[in-house]
């Protein structure tokens, strides 16, 4: 029941932030939908992720809040504006068709499939030494997906720190 | 089921955000919301009904756990997407020194 109140929160949130008109207000509206999320994450039996998406969201706030510092605020309505509704909700319903079908076929909410994650769960103390299953997962039975994502991840540092540069630039001010 | 389809709801939000809103801001709000929900809808598919946290107890064997192999994706597509958002607010920060708006219809002048 909490689960469902919580969602309702996060999506009234999420309506907040997307139509709102003021940036600053509109980024202090993702981070409720964030913090939000972290105590659904409470909820669902992931205290892991509940750390982890405190901290990520803290920062994302941060760097946000950075962004928005300069007050740019564009409100424009012009005559467009009912073809580009029209057209955002006719491509939202053709997704929401797509979902109607991939809906039907999940597993009923409370009743995982957990063909993979029974041996995790059996072999993850022996085989690791590792009491928190999820820290298994990551660091050994699937340690070259933690190995992919980390690469992502710092070619995601490099291109800020190459797009953010000053020096070496042509016309640095 | 009733879970599936609120996150779907929150899904919808940030792809009608994506789609309709011209600040650039906004548009990585939207992406924002679209990766929680994502996020929140990998670990729905994982919950067990009166589950407990994946975690071994020394004195007690825990039976109902919760599937741990999406928390472990999750847990890694979290600090990617705080990459991703510093990469896309760096770029925003970036246009905005060039062209001095965050308007995307305004940003036309491609020019090297």
């Amino acid at each position: 029941m909490e689960l469902q109140v919580l969602l309702l929160f996060m999506i009234f949130a999420a309506v907040v932030a997307v139509e709102i008109e003021d940036l600053l207000s509109s980024v202090i509206a993702v981070g409720a939908v964030g913090l939000g999320l972290s105590l659904a994450f409470l909820i669902l039996k992931a205290p892991d992720l509940a750390i982890t998406q405190l901290v990520v969201e803290i920062l994302c706030l941060i760097i946000l809040i950075r962004a928005t510092i300069k007050k740019d605020l564009v409100l424009v309505k012009d005559g467009r504006w009912l073809f580009n509704t029209v057209s955002t909700l006719v491509f939202i319903c053709f997704f929401l068709v797509l979902a109607y079908f991939a809906l039907k076929e999940l597993p009923h909410f409370g009743q995982p499939i957990m063909r993979v994650a029974k041996e995790y769960i059996a072999y993850g103390l022996q085989e690791t030494g590792a009491t928190n299953i999820v820290t298994s997962v990551i660091l050994n039975f699937r340690a070259y997906d933690t190995l992919g994502e980390v690469t992502v991840l710092f070619t995601a540092v490099i291109g800020v720190l190459a797009v953010m540069r000053k020096i070496g630039r042509i016309n640095a001010k | 089921m009733i879970e599936f389809v609120l996150c779907l709801i929150l899904f919808c939000i940030g792809l009608y955000c994506v789609v309709r809103k011209r600040n650039i801001i906004k548009i990585i709000i939207g992406l924002g919301i679209i990766e929680y929900a994502v996020n929140l809808f990998f670990i729905l598919i994982g919950y067990r009904a009166q589950g407990r946290a994946p975690i071994l107890a020394k004195d007690q064997t825990v039976i109902n756990m919760v599937d741990p192999l999406p928390q472990a994706l999750v847990l890694t597509a979290i600090v990617i997407g705080l990459a991703v958002t510093a990469l896309l607010v760096a770029i925003a920060i970036r246009i905005h020194d060039k062209y001095g708006t965050f308007d995307i219809t305004k940003i036309r002048r491609l020019r090297g």
